[in-house]
């Protein structure tokens, strides 16, 4: 049920390893609810795994993103400033949140059926 | 371990797809599809709520009206059979125990209705401050479910369950009787803002009751509504939450619920000096409604600045669906309480923007 294409993190986090773009999980997005406002990073920050990203807000949960590989931010989505639901309805496509030039953490990435466990756990 | 809660309704909640969360010791479902959907089918058609959580007393007696005049800040006398009452109940202190509907049955036969999360509070309050008076006290929120059916066409779904006239009943009115088959309090009363009806009925009558009310008002886009769209059309309505706006160490007062304290009457309540002095010396806080100039969601807890001074905080905070606005409630000092003004709200160690706005944030146009 999770796209294989992708890797994925334990705080619900998905990384597209062939076009560095970042997103939440359709777990995740599903959990948060209708989502209305996200803070993104500012494009040349540098970051190491696990420093807060970005926050992504539903209309009743505050959620911190977390850099789930180091490197430097080279994109950030800004159609999200104004159309955050485009988490909710896209999660995987429109609704990405970032891209980073990857340096490092690639290999502790969990893959689609390592994730599916996690969230099966919870 | 405190026992949870579950309401008759709960399998019902469970068959739609409710999203179940724990709320005032209930498991109670927070959202079906979505809480803005939601929020925006009770704007513009109707939506059902399952309140059974919240609680009720029975007070009958000789002496009911006079021991209701002693827990209650609003003027009893404005109540006669019929009719309901708002009003805070508070401690000697003046702050608040809850914020509950007084229903008058006839002159020796009351309920008060009171929030979920202080049921068990208020009940131990109530009995403690029974001296002399003829009166008899039961707890009734076991036997009692209540729904609540709200949005413009409330009436039009109800109507077609019931024979009594619902025209009749006016705001903060009730009558009696049989609403789809079961034996029932009818009431115009609700927590969104828009028109609507609060029936109350026997536990073991509410399940067909919530499903004949889905099913009458299907064609007319009734959907049932979680706690969450609940939270943000009271919200929008500038209608006060116990626990947020309304707590033990904030006044009826300091929560702008002033037009429901009898300060004037000669009725003596718990409370009344403590409020009298605090009128007299006047307020040091105030609530007030905050609209974001900036981007950013002010939520409940978040300190409130004027030229990076701490002048309060937020009690509740919210992105609003019918507004598409950021705007929050908050107890601030009252100096700097004046509409027009500019404030910071700190969010995440940021300060953003601000400005003080009128309240109610949402009218429904009439």
């Amino acid at each position: 049920m999770y796209p294989e294409n992708l890797k994925y993190t334990k705080e619900h986090e998905w990384v597209d390893l062939e076009t560095k773009k970042i997103g939440i999980t359709q777990y995740a997005q599903e959990a948060l609810g209708d989502v209305v406002f996200v803070e993104l990073p500012e494009v040349g920050t540098i970051l190491e795994v696990g420093d807060s990203i970005g926050v992504v807000e539903s209309v009743k949960a505050v959620s911190d993103i977390y850099a789930p590989v180091s490197g430097k931010v080279i994109a950030v989505n800004e159609e999200l400033l104004d159309s955050p639901e485009l988490i909710n309805q896209d999660t995987y496509g429109k609704g990405w949140i970032l891209q980073m030039e990857i340096t490092e953490g690639e290999e502790d990435l969990l893959d689609a059926k390592g994730y599916q466990k996690i969230v099966e756990e919870e | 371990m405190i026992e949870v809660k579950r309401t008759p309704l709960y399998e019902e909640h469970v068959k739609l797809g409710g999203k179940i969360v724990e709320f005032g010791g209930f498991e109670m479902p927070v959202q079906y599809k979505g809480i803005i959907e939601e929020h925006n089918t009770v704007r513009e058609q109707a939506g059902l709520f399952d309140v059974s959580h919240m609680g009720e007393f029975e007070i009958k007696g000789k002496d009911a009206k006079k021991f209701i005049q002693k827990l209650i800040t609003n003027d009893v006398e404005k109540i006669e059979p019929g009719r309901i009452i708002y009003s805070p109940m508070c401690y000697e202190n003046g702050g608040t125990v809850d914020d509950l509907l007084i229903y008058c049955f006839n002159w020796e036969h009351f309920w008060l209705v009171v929030n979920a999360s202080n049921t068990e509070k208020d009940w131990g309050w109530v009995q403690e401050q029974k001296t002399d008076e003829d009166v008899e006290l039961a707890n009734i929120s076991g036997n009692i479910a209540q729904l609540a059916l709200q949005g413009p066409k409330a009436q039009e779904i109800l109507q077609s369950l019931t024979s009594l006239d619902l025209g009749e009943i006016k705001y903060y009115r009730f009558q009696e009787g049989q609403v789809a088959g079961c034996q029932s309090v009818v009431s115009r009363t609700g927590y969104t803002g828009e028109d609507g009806f609060e029936i109350y009925i026997n536990a073991n009558e509410v399940v067909l009751l919530w499903k004949e009310i889905l099913t009458k008002g299907q064609s007319l886009g009734i959907a049932p509504i979680g706690l969450g769209a609940r939270d943000t059309l009271r919200f929008e309505a500038g209608l006060p939450l116990y626990g947020h706006e309304l707590g033990s160490e904030i006044t009826p007062l300091e929560a702008g619920l002033g037009m429901f304290v009898d300060l004037k009457s000669d009725n003596d309540f718990i409370g009344k000096s403590a409020l009298l002095k605090q009128k007299k010396e006047g307020l040091i806080r105030k609530k007030i409604g905050l609209e974001m100039l900036e981007r950013g969601i002010p939520r409940e807890g978040y300190l409130v600045y004027k030229d990076e001074q701490e002048i309060g905080y937020v009690t509740s905070g919210s992105f609003c669906p019918s507004l598409g606005k950021n705007l929050a409630n908050a107890l601030i000092k009252i100096d700097q309480a004046q509409i027009g003004n500019s404030l910071a709200v700190s969010i995440r160690n940021r300060p953003c923007q601000a400005v003080i706005v009128k309240t109610p944030f949402y009218k429904r146009e009439v």
